[in-house]
């Protein structure tokens, strides 16, 4: 069974975390949020002591079938409604800046 | 003659059915109470047209005989639902401007049946915090205050209803509980607050936290508004797919106050090193006017309790990370100025980092990080099989003829706002004893049940079965007939 390692979060992992996250984050912040990630993660590390072999992960609060209906279109011909929020939108699309070069 | 707006949905309901008041008078008497608010922060956005034109609606239905339970009853709605042409946005800067073109099914269910809005209510933002303190809008104010005049938190996340409710704002507001965010705030002001069974409400159009443990519930003035309003709010929808396809029982019908030969379990892990001797004595408290009521109370183990917060904040950030990728920059809410040469990915890192607030970036930060490749193991799903020995520890002792659970709601009483937390942790001990709860999916309840040294409510927790909200309530009614909580904060705002 893979457990927690006890090793600490560096800054370098802080910037590939928040990368993946995609939330920039300036460099000159980047210890403390380390450090934040050490306190939490050290706080759950707890979950080692737990012997959880052969338990399965929780589903359901008590044993339910899923809803099953007809596989077809519920909703839609709403374009203006879908639009309506965007920051920019354009000609009937959300409108970003250029993606492939 | 109480104010109106100090009403119960109860007392309301019976004079508005008799003619002794309109549905008009009491939405102004509430819509004033909002416009003398502004020191408690707790309602962000008013919405004084509609609710005039609901309560108009309400008056005909009522005059005709065609009135339900709820109708014309003046509520308060959390930031967190999505409210047709109403600004929603969690309390978050991400979601700015943000009007949904649709609505939730719990608000569609509530106006369906006659009830009227009288504004959105503040919280922390995307739900994530214990103290009201991470809100776009600014602080809530607890209308409570201690000895000295500090101003108090009506705690997390559900703060502006909370604070709505125990100020007479409205009659009662819509609140959501992701680890403790409707109860905690509920005892910390002197209220109701119920968090129901997971999938008894519908989660469609409420704005996503943590889906596996997001529940919506109401917070009232007494256990018997929660039933009339639960009953309200509930029901399978096709919208949620976790929603449960049983049937909405009357709560209200089941509050005989009767729980005799029921039996409440105390469970000995609650009983925390360093708990406040007035928790304590207030715990004993409950326990003996339950005996009084003619309940037997068992000691009980719940042997996982202390591994629930370590694996709800593995949970629920990760599921929060997921849920807020949505807040891309595109198609709703803000999007961060751009430089020269910026492309997508500047829009993402740039949009997010100037929309979402410290508290939800660390969350969704922290959930990246568990859910990354290497570590999905090792955290997440760990975490996810220690939720269901936390799980089995409550239907073992319900197999064994535990009806109810009886437990401290909170730590402490209000505590200051703008108190430093060197140590996000700290924080998150405030919900020691309600996030079992939503990791069992089980419906819990916060009851006020007495007062602090300094004068601040105090409220005690029960925890039932699954889908038994009703005798749930009728164990809470016992605790409320018996604490006789009819204390008010004085008018300082």
């Amino acid at each position: 069974m893979e457990t927690l390692s006890p090793m600490s979060i560096d800054v370098e992992t802080a910037r590939r975390v928040a990368k993946l996250a995609r939330i920039k984050v300036e460099d000159a912040d980047l210890p403390a949020l380390a450090q934040d990630f050490n306190r939490i993660l050290g706080f759950v590390e707890q979950l080692n002591e737990v012997d959880v072999d052969g338990v399965e992960p929780m589903t359901s609060v008590t044993p339910m079938r899923l809803k099953r209906r007809q596989d077809g279109v519920t909703a839609g011909g709403m374009q203006d409604k879908i639009l309506s929020n965007a920051p920019d939108a354009r000609e009937g699309f959300f409108a970003v800046p250029k993606v492939v070069e | 003659m109480t104010d109106l707006n100090a009403l119960t949905i109860a007392e309301a309901r019976d004079k508005l059915r008799a003619g002794d008041i309109t549905s008009v008078d009491l939405t102004e008497a509430c819509l004033t109470a909002v416009e003398g608010s502004g020191a408690l922060n707790a309602v962000v956005h008013s919405t004084a047209e509609i609710a005039r034109a609901q309560a108009d609606a309400a008056d005909q239905r009522l005059k005709a005989g065609d009135a339900p339970d709820m109708c014309g009853i003046p509520l308060g709605i959390k930031d967190l639902f999505c409210t047709e042409g109403v600004a929603s946005q969690a309390a978050s800067g991400i979601l700015n401007g943000f009007k949904p073109e649709y609505e939730s099914t719990v608000t569609r269910q509530l106006f369906d049946a006659g009830a009227v809005m009288v504004g959105k209510l503040n919280m922390d933002e995307f739900a994530m915090g214990s103290s009201n303190e991470t809100s776009v809008y600014g602080n809530v104010v607890n209308p409570w205050r201690g000895a000295d005049d500090t101003p108090l938190t009506p705690g997390g996340s559900s703060g502006g209803s909370a604070s709505a409710v125990a100020a007479d704002l409205c009659l009662a507001a819509t609140g959501t509980d992701t680890g403790g965010s409707i109860r905690q705030p509920a005892a910390f002001v002197g209220i109701t607050g119920l968090k129901p069974t997971y999938g008894r409400v519908s989660r469609w159009g409420i704005i996503a936290f943590a889906s596996s443990l997001d529940q919506a519930g109401p917070m009232t003035k007494t256990v018997r508004d929660s039933a009339i309003m639960l009953k309200a709010m509930a029901g399978h929808d096709p919208m949620d797919s976790t929603s449960a396809d049983i049937p909405v029982p009357d709560f209200e019908a089941m509050l005989t106050g009767d729980i005799k030969g029921q039996t409440i379990g105390i469970p000995r892990e609650y009983r925390m090193d360093g708990m406040p001797d007035e928790i304590e004595a207030l715990w004993a408290e409950g326990r003996a006017m339950l005996e009084d009521a003619g309940a037997k109370i068992v000691d009980i183990s719940l042997p996982h309790t202390k591994y629930a917060l370590p694996a709800y904040y593995v949970i629920a950030p990760a599921e929060a990370s997921s849920n807020l990728a949505r807040y891309d920059g595109v198609r709703y809410g803000h999007r961060a100025k751009l430089g020269q040469g910026d492309g997508v990915t500047e829009m993402y890192e740039k949009t997010r980092a100037e929309g979402f607030g410290a508290e939800v970036k660390r969350r969704v930060m922290v959930g990246t990080y568990v859910l990354s490749a290497g570590f999905y193991d090792a955290y997440y799903n760990r975490a996810r099989k220690v939720r269901a020995l936390i799980k089995k520890d409550f239907d073992d002792a319900f197999a064994a003829g535990v009806d109810a659970i009886l437990t401290p709601a909170t730590p402490s009483a209000a505590f200051p706002l703008g108190q430093e937390f060197d140590d996000p942790v700290q924080m998150y001990l405030n919900d020691v004893f309600t996030v079992t709860v939503n990791l069992a999916g089980l419906p819990g309840i916060a009851v006020p049940a007495g007062l602090d040294q300094n004068g601040l409510p105090l409220g005690l927790q029960l925890i039932g079965k699954p889908w038994e909200e009703g005798a749930l309530m009728n164990v809470a009614q016992a605790i409320e007939d018996r604490a006789g909580f009819v204390s008010k904060p004085a008018k300082w705002w």
